[in-house]
């Protein structure tokens, strides 16, 4: 096994991708949630500028998703492949869901009839809402841990993706969009507006905490490799403390008016909810329920170590670079929304 | 039907619809750098009409390009787990090097080409377009490098047997530039630059016809006239030079071009035919001996066969690949024989004055869209049965435990979706050719202002 910085490089590749998939859920994350509480807001008029808040960047979110997928597959080809074929009915209406999202934001505003744009306002809520639904309900699965047998063939049906465990991931995640969405449009946003907002961040943060804790109860009875690392390293029980402290933080932040903390408090809330999932699941990835032997590990399913070092590689260019891009187009585009002729 | 063929089709259907909006995207953006760039030394409003126009289509098309994309990264998983596995170590790192090197280079500056004309200074706009040109160009890199792997594999070994069996790198390099990369990525931009500039003539055009606009599209036409030309007749030059690297890497993909079944005799070209796979012959209009002088330049050397092949090594559709493959060339020879014309009349001053050109333009862009589409089918219709030229089978490269009745879902959906989603494009597209190039009445700019200090 080759190490860099003393860290074997299939390690490495976890961090990466735990990593960009974090910075997708905290960039895609605050759009997604825009549009979950888009129907929440009744003028036309906040409606558009809701929309155009996230107009310029949310193409530039979804490369996370792009970046996520490729170094996936390139890093760990096995857990792409079990992953997306054991969740095929799932991810089908994700990426279904993705395309009808894309076509509403981009359609919406091209007619000015009002059914028109209430129902490409409705098609767009709905879809933002059931992606990050979706994506919660996979994750909910893969730490439940799935049935994949010897062969890395999924044995299970569909109803069994659907459990009741997943679906709570689901609505927490749901959850933890809309809040932080609402945080982002607030700080995008002036007058009645930002203020109305500021209420709707607060309903989506009670719904949150609520979700939250529930998760965190039925993680100790129903997963018991999750409980049994808690049990060994009573440490981890600071996660959910943190959690709820961040939240009465960025309560408290959202009163004193200090918005881009705030934010920062809600998408540092939603990376911790991936570390901890991340921990959790270290050193495997994906866990079979039908015998651990037969679990997807960084060891057994990483690419060879020649393939993980030429991608490790791309990243050490490529990530401060798109670093870069994403802080030139959040410069570009700081400050509150101003409609101009090129908007939605 | 089983699930291979559902799987197959369902990959063919999406990325053949996919693949009609990056080389538009390409091509166009190609277009937007030399309109915004003649705007930025001459500060004509003619060109600034034009560029903001143009910009406003591009958003359209690349928009659906990046939805239609994602759905192609995560195929390769949901429908071909077995494929992802074994060629993951490769064909994963294209991918990755696509989306960290190209896809975020181009859909960053993207949200600064749409929406950032009044905020930042017109060079820094500009620097934006060029950016998210170079950046589409990068991603048809690493994506024909991927694809070029799966025609002509390289730089790799086979590790494991049978269902741990997978490809993995051992010269990065030599996988990227594996035989066939260099020729298919020229033919691939140059396909590009014919179906942008064949959208910006033929709307062009069509102003020219309803007398609308026309100063500004005289001046359009003229100089994307120029490109386009150029790229007709480049991408013959292109596609010679790929096709003798079939012929030496592929020889039973190129058999199948020109339905040629007998391993010992001299190869014919046709210009149009019909191949019978039953009796192995083809009729139709040929130049005797032209593949043969093609590929070894004399008049006496056989042309491997089809028959030099098991009937399990070779493609099953050997007349599909032949009229792809003819009908791609003749839109090639057509577009050129078109450009030239037409640059002839430009240079006499009469090319404007012919309306039956002009209405012949206004329906052209068409034709580099159909020829990008089936120079595709035959190529990869053409790589059957293999997935993995030589080292996996298509039927080997499925996900195990996708039934055919879930890929028939998913194929259902995509087609509904890809349905409402094609006729709203073309809805929109409609929309905005009709409004034109005049958005007067918008406020004055800052870049405006910016401009004339």
């Amino acid at each position: 096994m080759e190490t860099f910085l003393t860290i074997e490089l299939g390690t490495w590749m976890f961090l990466v991708i735990g990593a960009v998939f974090s910075g997708y859920a905290i960039l895609d994350g605050f759009d997604l949630g825009a549009g979950t509480i888009h129907l929440f807001l009744k003028k036309e008029e906040s409606r558009r500028i809701a929309l155009n808040a996230i107009g310029p960047v949310w193409d530039g979110n979804e490369v996370w998703l792009v970046i996520g997928g490729g170094t996936l597959f390139a890093g760990f080809p096995k857990v792409y492949a079990t992953l997306l074929s054991s969740f095929y009915i799932p991810f089908i209406l994700f990426l279904v869901l993705l395309i009808l999202r894309a076509i509403a934001i981009e359609f919406r505003s091209k007619e000015p009839m009002l059914w028109w744009r209430k129902l490409w306002d409705i098609v767009y809520s709905f879809s933002s809402t059931m992606i990050g639904f979706t994506l919660g309900v996979v994750l909910g699965n893969v730490v439940l841990g799935i049935a994949i047998d010897e062969n890395m063939i999924y044995k299970g049906g569909l109803l069994d993706i659907f459990n009741p465990y997943a679906l709570l991931t689901g609505l927490t995640v749901v959850a933890l969009f809309a809040l932080h969405g609402s945080v982002y449009l607030v700080m995008k946003t002036k007058d009645r507006l930002s203020d109305r907002l500021v209420n709707i961040s607060k309903t989506a943060g009670m719904f949150f905490t609520i979700c939250y804790v529930l998760l965190s109860i039925a993680t100790l009875v129903y997963v018991p490799h999750a409980a049994e690392d808690f049990k060994e390293t009573p440490i981890l029980f600071g996660i959910p403390v943190v959690t709820l402290l961040l939240l009465l933080n960025e309560r408290w932040l959202i009163e004193k008016k200090k918005y881009w903390l705030a934010f920062l408090s809600s998408a540092t809330l939603t990376a911790l909810l991936l570390v901890t999932i991340a921990i959790g699941l270290f050193p495997n990835i994906l866990i079979s329920n039908i015998d651990s032997a037969y679990s997807l590990t960084i060891d057994n399913s990483a690419a060879s170590q020649k393939s993980l070092g030429i991608i490790l590689t791309f990243v050490l260019i490529g990530a401060p670079l798109v670093l870069l891009y994403t802080l030139f187009l959040f410069r570009t585009f700081k400050g509150k929304v101003e409609l101009d002729d090129m908007s939605y | 039907m089983d699930v291979e063929i559902l799987s197959r089709l369902q990959f063919a259907f999406t990325i053949a619809f996919h693949y009609i909006y990056p080389p538009l995207s390409i091509g166009l953006g190609v277009a937007l750098v030399v309109f915004e760039g003649m705007y930025l030394r001459t500060k004509d409003k003619h060109w600034e009409q034009l560029t903001r126009f143009w910009i406003r289509i591009f958003a359209l098309i690349f928009g659906i390009g990046v939805a239609t994309g994602i759905v192609m990264e995560f195929e390769f998983g949901t429908n071909w787990a077995a494929y992802s596995r074994y060629v993951g170590d490769i064909f994963g790192s294209a991918l990755a090097a696509e989306g960290v090197f190209a896809f975020a280079l181009e859909s960053t500056f993207l949200g600064v080409l749409l929406f950032g004309w009044n905020k930042v200074s017109p060079r820094v706009h500009f620097f934006s377009t060029v950016m998210v040109t170079l950046g589409s160009m990068f991603s048809a890199i690493w994506i024909v490098v991927a694809n070029s792997w799966q025609q002509t594999p390289a730089g790799f070994k086979v590790v494991g047997e049978g269902m741990t069996a997978r490809a993995e790198i051992t010269d990065f390099w030599a996988m990227v530039f594996n035989p066939s990369s260099v020729d298919r990525i020229m033919h691939v931009w140059i396909g590009a630059f014919l179906a942008g500039t064949f959208l910006v003539l033929s709307v062009h055009a069509y102003y020219i016809l309803k007398d609308r606009f026309v100063e500004q599209s005289k001046k359009a036409f003229g100089v994307i006239l120029v490109i386009a030309t150029i790229s007709a007749l480049a991408q013959l030059v292109s596609g010679h030079g790929s096709a003798n690297g079939v012929a030496v890497n592929q020889p039973a993909k190129l058999a199948s071009f020109e339905g040629h079944y007998d391993s010992l005799a001299v190869a014919d070209m046709y210009l149009f035919g019909w191949v019978d796979d039953a009796t192995q012959k083809v009729t139709g209009v040929k130049v005797p001996k032209g593949l043969t002088f093609l590929i070894h330049q004399d008049f006496t050397t056989p042309v491997i066969g089809l028959n030099a092949f098991d009937k399990n090594d070779r493609p099953g559709l050997v007349n599909f690949v032949f009229q792809t493959y003819h009908l791609m060339i003749a839109i090639g020879m057509f577009l050129i024989g078109l450009t030239l014309l037409s640059l002839f009349l430009w240079w006499r001053g009469k090319l404007f004055n012919q309306r039956w050109l002009m209405i012949l333009f206004s329906f052209s862009v068409l034709l580099p869209q159909i020829g990008n589409q089936v120079g595709w089918y035959s190529a990869e219709v053409g790589r059957q049965p293999w997935v993995v030229y030589g080292l996996l089978r298509t039927s080997d490269a499925l996900s195990e435990n996708v039934r055919a009745e879930q890929v028939l879902f998913s194929l259902i959906l995509f087609t509904l979706l890809y349905a409402i989603l094609f006729a709203l494009f073309i809805y929109l597209l409609n929309k905005k050719i009709q409004h034109g190039l005049d958005f007067s009445g918008t406020e004055t700019s800052k870049h405006e202002k910016n401009i004339k200090l």
